[in-house]
């Protein structure tokens, strides 16, 4: 193991760095508590100026009965929901499958087409945009969860076939060659040989593009424009030029806005950082 | 029910006969609809775009290469964001040694460890949207922690989304926040998968402390290394979210980089300039399709390793 555990090294080091690790992690994730403190405090303190000493009451209800019950944050989350859920139903089913024929068949074009997905998993967003807008304009869709949802589906395909295609190829192939030898059909070996063993990947792949279309911005502002529609990243600049200088206000809506990926990313740790470090160990 | 079974014998064994060959791509077809539709097609529809002058709404007319023409030799905002990719580029990639550093830092088993090592990497799970307004409260004037923490060691407050020759940075300061842990949770990874034999056996012949990391551990991390490079040069050059909301590409343009260029010329309140537009795009792309050549490539030579 590298560094030198720390068990193995003198007892001065060891407190010393159980006393470095909080520390530094305080510093670190200084910016977060600033909001989180911010979010609580009452709205006196901004206007008497007391920024950053203790809060002279917490309103820790109050404010975030605000963002609940007298903003849109609702609707928005609502809107991210129905945007997210299908998207993620969506591109894994259709990854899945894409997955399946790259990961098991040897055919012309095998590696063509699988590194056009990776290619097009990678462009900027800005050489999509002026045409998917259009395409979603004239399929009537603008402005529309489904617009959104129809769009994610697709550009997300490229990262999760690319996922998929590699997990697949590290199953034992045997198995496929038995079921064969067996006369199964083969969109029977997907759906009882592969697919049960694709569980793992599903669950990360689940987590990660939940977190990807929750978090998306750029999109929600180009396919949409109002609380009718928009997603919650795409909301909080609406919600926070209501609260124009209401900080504790603002930044309750934050952490609402950003609380689903975090609560997402918690419960399924395991699955969400297997989906991420893909590939950093061969 | 003789003439349904005789219909369908000759087309049963048409399919099973081929079916190794037509089942991949039954089960590609979805997918590639789906990406030629919303990927491809809009990819080379942005090309043709770029040689037009349009609003968006009425005709276009064809200009040849005029947008190109004005943007490569005329145009002082494109100038600007160009450099500004360039600054994002090279300091985004800091993300890489700093997010080695840390996991260096925590690859250790004591109580506990596995909540610091998720509570590093918790940045990264937040939407850019959030962290760039957290950063942009953090680095407020009058009411923000880093004057709050400046003013403490008596230092004079600075305004750094103010400052056009201070606020790109600290946007890509803001945006190495996440992208740190980022790289972190990958080195974390490559870490528990390095080879305790190859390391005791190095301990034996006397290497230690930057020797030992320079020449044994680093080679084994190479995997981790490429896709934090694949995912740090991408994020910087998609870098959209933090600039759009820390300072709406100002003060005085100085924060632009092409992808917001882009997205102003095209769909902002100056105007609804498509075709130029299409055309930032198109050199955007050009840029990034660099990169993913040779990524590309170098997922090739790992495929050609593995068969």
């Amino acid at each position: 193991m590298f560094p030198t555990p720390i068990a193995k090294t003198s007892r001065q080091w060891q407190i010393s760095y159980q006393i470095i690790l909080p520390i530094v992690l305080i510093i670190w994730l200084l910016p977060l508590i600033a909001v989180a403190v911010f979010s609580m405090k009452p709205d006196a303190d901004f206007t008497n100026g007391n920024y950053w000493g203790w809060p002279s009451s917490f309103e820790l209800f109050t404010n975030y009965g605000k963002v609940f019950f007298e903003s849109n944050m609702p609707r928005y989350l609502m809107n991210s929901f129905f945007i997210t859920v299908p998207t993620v139903i969506g591109a894994v089913a259709l990854s899945c499958m894409a997955g399946f024929a790259l990961g098991i068949y040897r055919f012309r074009g095998n590696l063509l087409i699988f590194f056009m997905f990776i290619a097009g998993n990678f462009v900027p967003f800005q050489i999509l945009m002026v045409p998917v807008r259009d395409l979603t304009i004239n399929m009537g869709l603008y402005d529309t969860v489904t617009g959104l949802v129809l769009f994610h589906i697709a550009f997300q395909t490229g990262f999760c076939t690319l996922f998929m295609r590699n997990f697949i190829r590290a199953l034992p192939f045997p198995l496929v060659e038995a079921a064969r030898v067996e006369g199964i059909a083969e969109w029977r070996i997907f759906l009882y040989v592969v697919l049960p063993l694709m569980k793992p990947a599903l669950a990360a792949l689940a987590v990660l593009i939940f977190t990807f279309i929750w978090n998306d911005y750029f999109w929600a502002v180009v396919l949409t424009q109002g609380p009718s529609a928009q997603p919650v990243t795409a909301g909080i600049t609406e919600f926070n030029s209501q609260y124009r200088a209401a900080y504790h206000l603002m930044s309750a809506g934050s952490i609402v806005a950003a609380l689903p990926p975090v609560a997402m990313f918690f419960l399924m740790q395991k699955h969400f950082i297997a989906g991420l470090t893909l590939g950093a160990v061969k | 029910m003789s003439t349904a079974t005789t219909n369908a014998a000759p087309s049963r064994g048409w399919y099973k006969r081929n079916e190794i060959a037509i089942t991949p791509w039954l089960f590609l077809l979805p997918a590639m609809v789906f990406f030629a539709y919303y990927v491809i097609y809009p990819i080379c529809e942005s090309f043709r775009i770029s040689f037009y002058d349009w609003d968006g709404l009425g005709e276009a007319t064809y200009v040849g290469t005029a947008n190109y023409e004005r943007l490569l030799f005329d145009d002082r905002k494109f100038n600007v964001s160009f450099l500004n990719n360039i600054k994002w580029l090279i300091l985004y990639l800091l993300a890489i040694p700093l997010g080695l550093f840390i996991s260096l830092f925590l690859n250790q088993t004591v109580r506990g460890i596995r909540l610091y090592k998720s509570l590093f990497f918790f940045p990264f799970v937040i939407s850019q949207v959030v962290v760039g307004l957290v950063f942009s409260w953090f680095y407020l004037p009058k009411e923000g922690l880093l004057n709050a923490i400046l003013a403490y060691f008596g230092s004079d407050g600075v305004n750094i989304l103010g400052d056009p020759s201070l606020a790109t940075y600290g946007i890509i300061a803001a945006g190495l926040w996440p992208q740190t842990a980022y790289c972190m949770i990958l080195y974390l990874t490559g870490l528990n998968a390095v080879d305790p034999e190859q390391v005791e056996a190095a301990r034996l012949d006397g290497a230690k402390g930057h020797k030992m990391l320079w020449y044994v551990i680093l080679p084994q991390l190479k995997p981790a290394t490429f896709i934090a490079f694949v995912v740090t040069i991408i994020g910087a050059l998609r870098s959209f979210d933090f600039i759009a909301v820390m300072t709406n590409g100002g003060p005085f343009g100085s924060t632009r980089v092409l992808s917001f260029y882009m997205f102003e010329e095209s769909l902002s309140e100056f105007g609804f300039r498509m075709g130029y537009g299409a055309a930032i795009a198109v050199v955007l792309f050009f840029i990034m399709l660099i990169f993913i050549t040779y990524f590309l490539w170098s997922m090739y030579q790992d495929e050609k390793g593995a068969r």
